[in-house]
């Protein structure tokens, strides 16, 4: 465990030296900003419902983008090999990796809690549905880090990380929500969406905390970091 | 200390090491030498527990390289080939990670850091980005997180390759000074490495074990002996004749020069044992009356003992 947080700092670090993660995390505040205008105007509620609900769009691109190096990189310059060769598990590498880009993640949320103060000087927000709104935004980026690290797992290119991990996120978040509304077999697909990272995540917006919600991020978080491990060790063995 | 038995690895289809087995015992410095992609990388990774063998295994430091993985690595510091690091950290920042990864507190890291900076002269540069450094530095920089915590075993694939002379002159020196405490095994396909450095040399080729022993010990081999070069102005044909007469030569080869080349031709006479044939072979030139340019003694090297045997198995596959 203490190597894991080695490697997660290490991680960590090396984002904040990597000018794509500027870029990405710029971006993502920029989105944030125009989405916050809208909740931010006489009239609305005193909530970030908007922004909460929309966040999500903008990280199924900003989140494959900062992942996309984590393991790309290490198998394209090698330094896998020196990594591999210090006394730890393929466990505690990849379990590293995903807490330093989770901490990342953090560090680039933590600029909208301005918003929240912005709000309290000019009205008075339930914090209720701002808390629960930021827990599920911290889950939905443990759920699509441990995806982009999979997909960084898989090859050596950075840029087919980045496009694949778009694509499964794409997947399990946008496909089956869009799909209920527009298609001839809006039923099943509705069922489909129910299941979803995006109707899931629609209820923390909301202000809800279910179980049921928390369970289904962290189990799918497990399943993608399980992976990511077997991709990792079975590596070693081609 | 590293005991090796039957190691095999096969990628595929290619058979890259094939039952390889080698001991070294404590505190010896051991070269592995071999032609390019005759199996000396893929056998150190195996040994650093990076990839694992298809059969066979091995021991590091009395821990078997397959069931007992972390505690080999914990009592080895390995070189990589290309030495890959990461550019965007400083070699202080790197070296303390390093550290941290082997699990030394934070005083021992302190110390340690200390001691390898100092002894792989990178005192000037720990606060730059590896990025930025030369060649040179980044193996340095290799080297010294391969030494971070005082290892007994060290496994250095190719650690002077890529640096100028006076770097490799120094980082032979720093190998050789290691050996006795730290038991040594280092790949190379430059032979005067292994002849100014190594205790003993295990030779591999197309996977296998072809040779091994002392640097000494191969070169005076069945195989090697010692040949006299004669170099003089006359006809190719009849000089070659005249050598073959003088008393003790066993065989006679014009190396160089010949009828194409003018007048000046070089025969290497190989003597047979016991014999030194200089003094009859030069009086026999001036009889025939060929100006004498140069007459010596040449030693085996390790250079032809590596080509021969390397030449064998290439043939023999």
């Amino acid at each position: 465990m203490s190597r894991s947080v080695t490697i997660a700092r290490r991680e960590l670090a090396s984002f904040f030296y990597s000018p794509i993660a500027y870029v990405a995390m710029a971006l993502f505040l920029l989105l944030c900003g125009i989405l916050f205008w809208d909740d931010f105007q006489p009239g609305q509620p005193v909530a970030m419902r908007t922004i909460f609900e929309w966040m999500v769009w903008v990280l199924v691109f900003v989140i494959p983008v900062l992942c996309m190096g984590l393991l790309a990189q290490e198998w394209s310059t090698g330094t896998f090999e020196t990594l591999m060769t210090a006394p730890l598990s393929e466990s505690d590498v990849v379990l590293g990796k995903f807490l330093g880009s989770l901490l990342f993640f953090v560090f680039m949320l933590a600029p909208t809690l301005l918003y929240v103060a912005l709000l309290a000087m000019y009205g008075r927000p339930d914090l209720g549905p701002i808390f629960s709104g930021y827990v599920g935004i911290l889950l939905v980026g443990g759920l699509f880090s441990a995806v982009g690290l999979f997909c960084s797992s898989l090859t050596r290119s950075q840029v087919v990380a980045a496009v694949t991990a778009v694509a499964v996120l794409f997947l399990i978040t946008i496909v089956p929500w869009w799909a209920a509304t527009r298609t001839p077999l809006a039923g099943f697909w509705r069922k489909v969406a129910d299941q979803g990272v995006f109707t899931r995540y629609a209820d923390f917006a909301k202000g809800i905390i279910d179980a049921g919600n928390v369970v289904f991020f962290v189990a799918v978080t497990g399943v993608f970091l399980f992976l990511t491990v077997k991709v990792v060790e079975s590596r070693r063995w081609k | 200390m590293i005991e090796v038995t039957e190691l095999t690895k096969i990628y595929g289809n290619t058979l890259a090491v094939d039952r390889v087995s080698f001991s070294v015992e404590k505190g010896r410095i051991v070269g592995f030498l071999g032609p390019n992609g005759a199996g000396k990388s893929t056998t150190m990774k195996m040994l650093a527990c990076y990839i694992p063998p298809t059969s066979g295994g091995a021991k590091v430091a009395g821990h078997d390289i397959f069931h007992e993985s972390l505690a080999v690595r914990q009592s080895l510091g390995y070189l990589p080939e290309n030495v890959p690091l990461y550019p965007e950290m400083k070699v202080i920042e790197y070296l303390d990670f390093r550290g941290r990864l082997r699990g030394l507190d934070r005083q021992r890291r302190r110390e340690r850091i200390d001691f390898v900076i100092g002894r792989c002269w990178l005192r000037d540069v720990v606060r730059k980005s590896i990025g930025h450094l030369s060649k040179g530095f980044r193996q340095r920089v290799g080297l010294a997180d391969a030494l971070l915590h005082n290892p007994p075993v060290l496994i250095l694939d190719e650690p002077t390759v890529g640096l100028d002379p006076s770097q490799i002159i120094e980082t032979r020196r720093l190998i050789k000074e290691l050996g006795g405490e730290h038991t040594v095994m280092l790949s190379t396909h430059i032979l005067p490495e292994v002849e100014a450095v190594c205790d003993d040399c295990v030779v591999i080729a197309g996977g296998k074990v072809v040779a091994r022993g002392s640097p000494d010990e191969l070169r005076q081999s069945r195989r090697m002996q010692a040949r006299v070069l004669v170099e003089c102005r006359g006809p190719a044909r009849e000089v070659e004749v005249a050598m073959q007469r003088v008393s003790g030569v066993a065989s006679v080869e014009i190396i160089a020069g010949g009828a194409q080349n003018g007048p000046c031709v070089v025969a290497a006479l190989k003597p047979k044992d016991g014999y030194d044939v200089r003094e009859e072979a030069a009086r026999t030139v001036i009889q025939h009356g060929w100006p004498l340019r140069e007459i010596r003694l040449e030693h085996a090297t390790l250079e032809e003992f590596f080509v021969q045997v390397t030449a064998q198995q290439a043939t023999r596959t």
